[in-house]
């Protein structure tokens, strides 16, 4: 019998996650000591406990070790191409405004390459939920800088130590308008799970950052430890601040990370305004996109 | 099947390409456009966006080419008929989608309205000069279908055929225009809805359990399905299996790879759409596409009133270029001329199917207006000596 084979018979066990997930396409690639499968468990209890019906929830993903996510869900699935699952994902949402569309992809992919089609998805409250896996890191090409790598934290690409600001995500989400913003670490599966499943809920664009291991590249070179040892300095240095000003939650270099729920607010989605505003210039003229309609 | 009447704006109109193009594709039945503005091509994502809402469907203007190119991929996934609007810089930056497209196969049409380049070049003047870009501007071997239109007519007739094509073979589809055919008004009549001949997406008949995305039943190209209808499939810009899976196999690559290549290149016959006028006793023949046509035509009548030998042959659809077709002229005719509006692109393929069998002349144009039909004519005077 193959070890892939075992591995697979081992998963007849009743694993309540595993209905969640395409079982033919595990084992996983992700490194031991990874969070990122730690984040696909909770999203998993998370899509159980949101009672939505699962044929209509599609996740989509970009490129890196974060970018594989979409390939292990069993839900309708889209691995796009580098910093553009959330404009394929507006796309996906307003062809089928009946889906619910999470985008899950890492802080490169979505910060670096993509950054500008989140500020303006934020902007326009577009209806999509946002996980960003933030290792600080490029994984999938052996740990290169990030716009998320602590100042002087070392990168292949920062031999030296980073001398460069990151980004602070909750911070941009907030500006550009997103109507739910929090952020958590791997340490906190709970409160990722309760995230997820406000996140699902939540109409408009809805942000979720969960800071997480990379024992393989970020932690090896910058000598913190495995992923343990990361798990327990999320645990002794995360401040849990609902509510923070998210202007004040930026990130260092092994210090505080400020967690918690920062923003969770209210405003039209870009689909509704649509409708909202043909129904006022058109009148009875203009059918409602995306609602279905009584023929008459 | 035929058009859905809400996109059709039956009448005879006095309207632009860039306008006569967005009736075609509303009248195809594209009910989801995503675009960025960009000269000369902005005007048919305008009309698009003042159309769409009481024709049913949805406009938005995102952030920047990169975005509207993945976007309409999204949308396809979603069950809608798709297009994007550029010129030249905004196809550039297009590119990496042109090959998403190709190997997820979604069907979706770029129309690219084209200027002078390289770069910002000529933004208001035309050119002609994307055409190697739009075979060969994404990394990695596929094969694109594009179409040629010389007029407001064409844009709008051939779009519905862009996008017929898109749904028949599964390819990103290209809509050669150029800034004179976008910018040119005349007379374009949209027949009723019932006149006019659409091909809807072929979605599958098989049930979740029992489908694969990527299984082709021998036909070549896979029948679809829809993200919210229960299949649970999974897409990939990797090279995929037929479950849709990624497989990093040589073995899988060679399958996958010649299969997008051969869905075309073995249709070729199926996808040929050259425009003949006298080649049948032509000692000389001009071979052209797009505005460069009617110019080619003005100077193949002039010759053909002072009796000479010269016939033309328009290529509507340029991509997968017609090699068989002008390998059988060349059984005849001498000479080849090949007036474009660029440095000499189409002529190497002309060049290539001719094979040495008669002799093939580049007239080239760097843009920024047509040939005058006298050059081309001059052109053919020496040919036929």
């Amino acid at each position: 019998m193959s070890t892939e084979q075992a591995v697979l018979d081992g998963l007849e066990i009743d694993n309540p996650v595993m209905p969640y997930l395409r079982k033919d396409r595990i084992p996983h690639i992700w490194c031991p000591g990874c969070g990122i499968g730690t984040t696909v468990n909770c999203f998993a209890r998370a899509l159980g406990e949101s009672g939505l019906d699962l044929d209509k929830v599609a996740v989509v993903s970009g490129i890196g070790c974060t970018g594989r996510v979409a390939g292990y869900m069993n839900l309708d699935s889209f691995h796009t191409t580098h910093g553009r699952p959330i404009p394929f994902a507006t796309g996906l949402k307003l062809a089928n405004p009946e889906l619910k569309v999470v985008v899950y992809s890492g802080d490169g992919d979505l910060f670096a390459i993509g950054g500008n089609h989140f500020f303006h998805a934020a902007r326009r409250n577009m209806d999509l939920m946002v996980v960003c896996i933030n290792n600080h890191t490029y994984g999938m090409t052996g740990g290169q800088l990030a716009p998320t790598t602590p100042m002087g934290a070392t990168q292949t690409t920062m031999p030296y130590g980073n001398f460069e600001q990151p980004f602070n995500l909750p911070f941009i989400a907030d500006a550009c308008g997103a109507v739910y913003v929090a952020r958590w670490t791997v340490y906190h599966v709970k409160q990722i799970t309760r995230a997820m499943k406000e996140g699902l809920s939540k109409r408009g664009f809805a942000f979720i950052e969960i800071i997480s291991p990379c024992p393989t590249l970020y932690s090896r070179r910058n000598r913190l430890g495995d992923g343990v040892d990361m798990v327990k300095y999320y645990k002794e240095k995360s401040v849990i601040k609902n509510g923070a000003n998210t202007k004040e939650v930026d990130l260092s270099f092994q210090g505080e990370i400020t967690v918690g729920k920062f923003v969770d607010r209210e405003r039209t989605t870009w689909l509704d305004g649509m409708n909202d505003h043909f129904s006022k210039v058109f009148g009875s003229k203009f059918k409602k996109y995306g609602v279905h309609h009584v023929e008459d | 099947m035929k058009a859905d009447p809400s996109g059709v704006l039956v009448g005879t109109h006095f309207i632009d390409g860039d306008h006569a193009a967005c009736e075609g594709a509303l009248a195809a039945g594209c009910r989801f456009v995503a675009g960025y503005p960009i000269t000369p091509s902005t005007e048919v994502v305008e009309r698009f966006a003042a159309r769409i809402p009481l024709v049913g469907g949805v406009f938005i203007q995102l952030e920047d080419e990169i975005a509207s190119s993945i976007a309409i991929q999204g949308a396809v996934w979603g069950g809608k008929k798709v297009m994007t609007v550029t010129s030249g810089p905004g196809l550039s930056l297009m590119m990496e989608h042109i090959g998403l497209a190709a190997i997820t196969e979604c069907p979706c049409v770029f129309v690219d309205v084209q200027r002078g380049g390289p770069s910002t070049g000529l933004p208001t003047l035309p050119a002609q000069a994307d055409m190697m870009q739009v075979k060969w501007g994404s990394h990695g071997d596929y094969e694109p279908i594009a179409l040629s239109p010389n007029s407001p007519q064409e844009c709008f007739d051939l779009m519905i055929k862009a996008f017929n094509l898109a749904e028949m073979y599964r390819v990103p589809v290209f809509f050669m225009m150029d800034e004179v055919v976008g910018h040119m008004t005349e007379r374009v009549v949209i027949p009723p809805a019932d006149q006019i001949e659409v091909v809807e997406r072929r979605w599958t008949a098989k049930k979740p359990a029992e489908y694969r995305p990527y299984e082709t039943n021998g036909n070549m190209v896979p029948d679809m399905v829809k993200a919210g209808d229960g299949y649970r499939i999974h897409i990939t810009g990797l090279t995929h299996d037929e479950r849709g899976y990624p497989s990093m196999t040589p073995a899988t690559q060679d399958k996958l790879v010649r299969r997008l290549l051969n869905k075309i290149r073995l249709n070729a016959d199926k996808l040929l759409d050259v425009r003949e006028e006298h080649t049948e006793d032509a000692d000389v023949t001009v071979i052209s596409f797009g505005i460069t046509s009617r110019v080619a035509t003005a100077a193949v009548d002039d010759a053909r009133a002072q009796g000479l030998k010269v016939g033309h042959a328009r290529l509507v659809i340029t991509w997968p270029f017609p090699a068989a077709r002008i390998a059988a002229l060349a059984e005849r005719t001498k000479v080849f001329l090949v007036p474009e509006l660029n440095m000499g692109q189409m002529v190497q393929e002309v060049e290539r199917a001719v094979a040495g069998r008669a002799k093939v002349v580049s007239i080239p144009h760097a843009g920024g207006t047509v040939h005058e039909p006298e050059t081309i004519l001059a052109k053919i005077m020496e040919a036929a000596r």
